[in-house]
């Protein structure tokens, strides 16, 4: 079955099993590779993507669900010229050791300061939860989030 | 022996066709292409092994271990950069490609700068001995009267009269040799002539460097190991016995044949499929019909597996501590203090499940794989295809975190296998519970401690014995078949080795007695709770029981536990680090707290350790909450001094990495299975730590001693984190937990006690 859908602002058809996740049609089909697998079971946020503004586990998304809705990857969240300024404090902040959790922090926290651009410890976290990081860069996540807090302000 | 015949031209040459998203750094490309003469040989006696000069001036360092996220090859940029006296930014660091690199045995054991920068320091200053001596040819000038300035060589009052490096070598190999010890891996050494800077002169080691890296991973372009794509590959998925012991009896290949392309490989117990699409890859891997026997209960319950330890016959043990005489010393006390601990099996659980992508042709063999040791996984490889090695090449790619023998030392070679029997390139994705339930765990054990003191509360005899599963029911390099599951599943008979440890610290007890044994391992065939390397090998584990136990005898003799740790440490550099943990924190003694009346327990514990010459203390704050038992440990102060610190930013970020990771393992990890399988197989079943419960604050004091050969900064961290939170968690309620982790199950039972 072909799906239509907008990736990173681009027009995009895929050519597949309406409930093969939408994870693997990025990946392998599409060619962005920047989400990750990690878990397949939505438990951990590596494949994060916003569908429609919204964060989303790609990895339990059937594609078929996302026709003619438009897809951001961390990957078309920023460029380098002008990186999210989620994007931006993580740099500064060197967050990532492996950085395979990446798409779901970012992602996440992208999310969290369009909505409440002035967000509290605690709402931080909040919104941060089930979110998994295997390296332990836990406080270097939040230390970035509330620098781009400012960095929106 | 890690011979090469493969010129790294050649390489070039034959590799391009291959791999369609890869290419070699510019930099390599550059410096070799423009190489004039013979291209020596890539052994570690050879300087050009480790330290190309580009026309440009640029230089390329070829290092032997590797990155795995924590920057120690910014750290490897700066010693190479310092001793060549050029700018940092100069300087690119080739890691894990085992045409390009020696072994040096992989990221292992926190040595990336202990042992391998040390090698690339005499390899750098070797090369600018060399480079300054061309200079003083050229400039006709004797090489004492010359200076170095970020790769111009000048003379000394006479800028004007000048040489770059890039015009004396550029593009050229030196052809010059080192002094090897004829060791390869982590013991590999070299030095050239050249003595290494004096610190005092140091201009780049000491500052901090960001990690260039970091941004392509935020901005979402780094290339990792799971997104290697080579042409005309297949998509693969292992079977794994569903139950612990049994085997396949048969295949029904007819259950897949709905799905375009895929098929089913097996030999002997080894099953996988494969097919062109990835989605349908994972089809088949969970449509695929095996009929497995015979059933089989090898596994202890959970509830019994410490007395299962307890029980079983040891297969071999030390006693690398035995002073005084520990016995009579027990005997003769006034009194005796006695405890015992338990730590679980843990799993790695990295980020993502292991991914290897292999293309093995009957002479020759190409593998990408996200492991720790690529140098190990080739032999390993060539061993299990049959591939002569000189054929074989690696290349590690980043991957989904790495913290010992994870599942990537298994998935390198069952692609190698899958692509030797397919006859085609092979990318395999394990899935989330490969990863988890599979990878090699950290090993389960019981200590026992006691303490013996006269009546004024002196510590008169000591005695820790430990006892449990090997660190090494597999190797921690995949050197070999019999070490990965590929191959025992094909034949190959695991063969374990008996390892265990002791404390590290130095508490000058007169009677003094540490020893372990190890117990075999729970099935003597392929297993799911095999034992292996991870992250810092037994120290959370042994440490957590013994820094508890020192703990338990101070609060017996009524003193405070860091006076009564001072009060048994003599060393300087380890009573200096008790102390600089204690004065960050604002410890002062004082008797257990007034618990208070609200919801939420507080309290502090302490906790010290050595890790191969490095020293760290640490300060724990936690709360407990009375009702529901979650512990949060809520604010932690380390003390940590790895001798001279090349990159403190980055060492920082590194130590921040241990502590949570390490607080996730003592409060929440614990591998969960039954009489036959395994039953951590996601986050669900084996959950680790939340941002939630990430603390509020990691207050660092580095202690830099630049005259102090650097040690470890990876893990050494990680193990004395435990102990500090289970004391902390005594001094807020009282009860002492002995049992990792320290769950808010186990904290309510002991609670209502």
């Amino acid at each position: 079955m072909k799906v239509n859908l907008v990736v990173n602002g681009k027009h995009a058809t895929v050519d597949a099993d309406p409930a093969m996740p939408l994870l693997y049609a990025l990946r392998d089909d599409l060619g962005l590779n920047n989400p990750k697998f990690g878990c397949g079971r939505a438990q951990c946020g590596a494949c994060t993507v916003h569908v429609n503004g919204v964060p989303t586990r790609s990895c339990v998304t059937p594609v078929g669900s996302t026709a003619g809705k438009n897809v951001t990857t961390m990957s078309g969240l920023g460029t380098a010229e002008k990186p999210h300024p989620v994007q931006a404090a993580f740099i500064a902040e060197q967050v990532p050791q492996c950085g395979y959790c990446l798409n779901g922090w970012v992602m996440t926290a992208a999310a969290l300061l369009r909505d409440n651009p002035t967000p509290s410890d605690a709402q931080i976290r909040t919104a941060l939860a089930g979110l998994k990081c295997r390296c332990g860069t836990h406080m270097a996540i939040l230390r970035a989030v509330k620098r781009a807090v400012t960095m929106i302000a | 022996m890690d011979p090469f015949t493969i010129a790294r031209r050649d390489f070039l040459k034959t590799s391009g066709a291959l791999v369609v998203t890869l290419s070699l750094p510019a930099a390599v490309t550059t410096a070799l292409s423009q190489s004039a003469g013979g291209k020596p040989p890539l052994t570690p006696d050879q300087l050009d092994s480790w330290i190309a000069v580009l026309p440009n001036g640029n230089v390329t360092a070829y290092f032997g271990k590797m990155d795995m996220g924590q920057g120690v090859d910014v750290a490897i940029a700066q010693m190479v950069a310092e001793e060549l006296d050029v700018a940092f930014e100069r300087v690119e660091v080739v890691m894990g490609d085992t045409l390009l690199t020696c072994n040096q045995g992989g990221a292992s054991g926190s040595t990336g700068i202990q042992f391998g920068g040390i090698a690339l320091r005499n390899a750098a200053a070797e090369a600018r001995r060399l480079l300054v001596e061309r200079g003083a040819e050229r400039l006709a000038v004797p090489a004492d009267q010359l200076s170095v300035d970020n790769g111009v060589i000048m003379v000394t009052g006479n800028p004007r009269q000048k040489v770059t490096y890039g015009e004396l070598i550029g593009g050229q190999y030196f052809q010059s040799t080192l002094d090897w010890n004829k060791r390869y891996g982590n013991p590999l050494a070299v030095k050239g002539k050249a003595q290494p800077k004096q610190p005092s002169e140091y201009k780049v080691v000491g500052k901090s460097f960001p990690q260039k890296i970091i941004a392509e991973k935020v901005m979402g372009r780094l290339q990792y190991i799971t997104d290697v794509k080579v042409e005309g590959m297949l998509h693969a998925r292992v079977i794994r016995p569903p139950t612990a012991g049994c085997g396949p009896v048969s295949v029904d290949e007819s259950s897949i044949k709905s799905i375009p392309g895929a098929r089913a490989v097996r030999v002997k117990e080894f099953i996988a499929v494969v097919a062109p699409r990835e989605w349908d890859a994972v089809r088949a891997a969970e449509m695929l019909k095996v009929t497995w026997a015979p059933p089989c209960t090898p596994f202890p319950t959970m509830e019994t597996l410490h007395d299962h330890i307890r029980k079983a016959k040891s297969i071999g043990g030390e006693t690398p501590i035995n002073k005084g005489d520990v016995e009579a010393a027990l005997k003769g006390a006034h009194r005796v203090i006695e405890a015992e601990y338990e730590w679980p099996l843990q799993s790695h659980a990295s980020m993502g499940p292991a991914c290897a992508i292999a293309d093995i042709k009957s002479d020759s063999g190409m593998l990408f794989t996200g492991s720790q040791k690529p140098h190990y996984g080739r032999n390993g490889c060539s061993k299990l295809t049959g591939v002569p090695l000189e054929k074989m090449h690696a290349k590690w790619i980043p991957g989904p975190g790495s913290y010992g023998r994870n599942d990537a030392g298994d998935a390198s070679h069952d692609a190698a296998l899958i692509s030797k029997l397919v006859g085609r390139p092979v990318r395999l994705q394990y899935m989330r519970h490969d990863g988890t339930a599979w990878d090699p765990k950290g090993p389960a054990g019981v200590y026992r401690a006691r303490a013996g003191l006269d009546a004024e509360g002196n510590v008169i005899a000591y005695d820790f014995f430990a006892k449990g599963f090997s660190r090494q029911d597999v190797s921690q390099i995949e050197n070999d078949p019999k070490d990965t599951l590929a191959g025992q599943l094909t034949g190959y008979a695991p063969k374990a080795t008996i390892l265990f440890q002791t404390p590290a610290e130095k508490y000058e007890f007169a009677n003094k007695r540490c020893g372990w044994e190890c117990v075999g391992p729970l099935l003597d065939r392929v297993s799911p709770l095999r034992t292996g390397h991870f992250r810092d090998p037994l120290g959370a584990e042994t440490h957590f029981a013994s820094e508890s136990f020192i703990d338990e005898i101070a609060h017996g003799t009524g003193a405070d536990p860091v006076e009564f740790r001072l009060k048994y440490l003599k060393d300087p550099r380890h009573v200096a680090i008790v102390k600089a943990a204690a004065d960050k924190a604002g410890w002062t003694p004082r008797s257990n707290p007034d618990r208070g009346k609200g919801d939420d327990m507080t309290g502090r514990g302490f906790s010290y350790t050595e890790r191969n010459g490095t020293l760290v203390a640490v300060v724990c704050e936690v709360e407990v909450n009375r009702k529901t038992g979650r512990v949060w440990a809520k604010k932690f102060t380390v003390a940590h001094d790895c001798g001279q610190i090349i990159n403190p930013a980055g060492l920082r970020i590194v130590i921040e990495g241990n502590v949570l990771q390490a607080t996730s393992r003592t409060l929440f990890e614990e591998v969960q299975f039954d009489a036959d399988r395994v039953k951590s197989v996601d986050w669900a079943t084996y959950p680790i730590l939340e941002i939630a419960d990430a603390p509020q604050a990691i207050d660092i004091v580095l202690i830099n001693r630049p005259e102090v050969a650097p040690s470890g900064g990876g893990e050494p961290s990680t193990r004395t984190v435990p102990a500090a939170i289970a004391n902390a968690i005594f001094d807020a309620t009282g009860v002492r937990l002995r049992k990792v982790p320290l769950t808010p199950q186990r904290m309510k039972e002991a609670l209502r006690a």
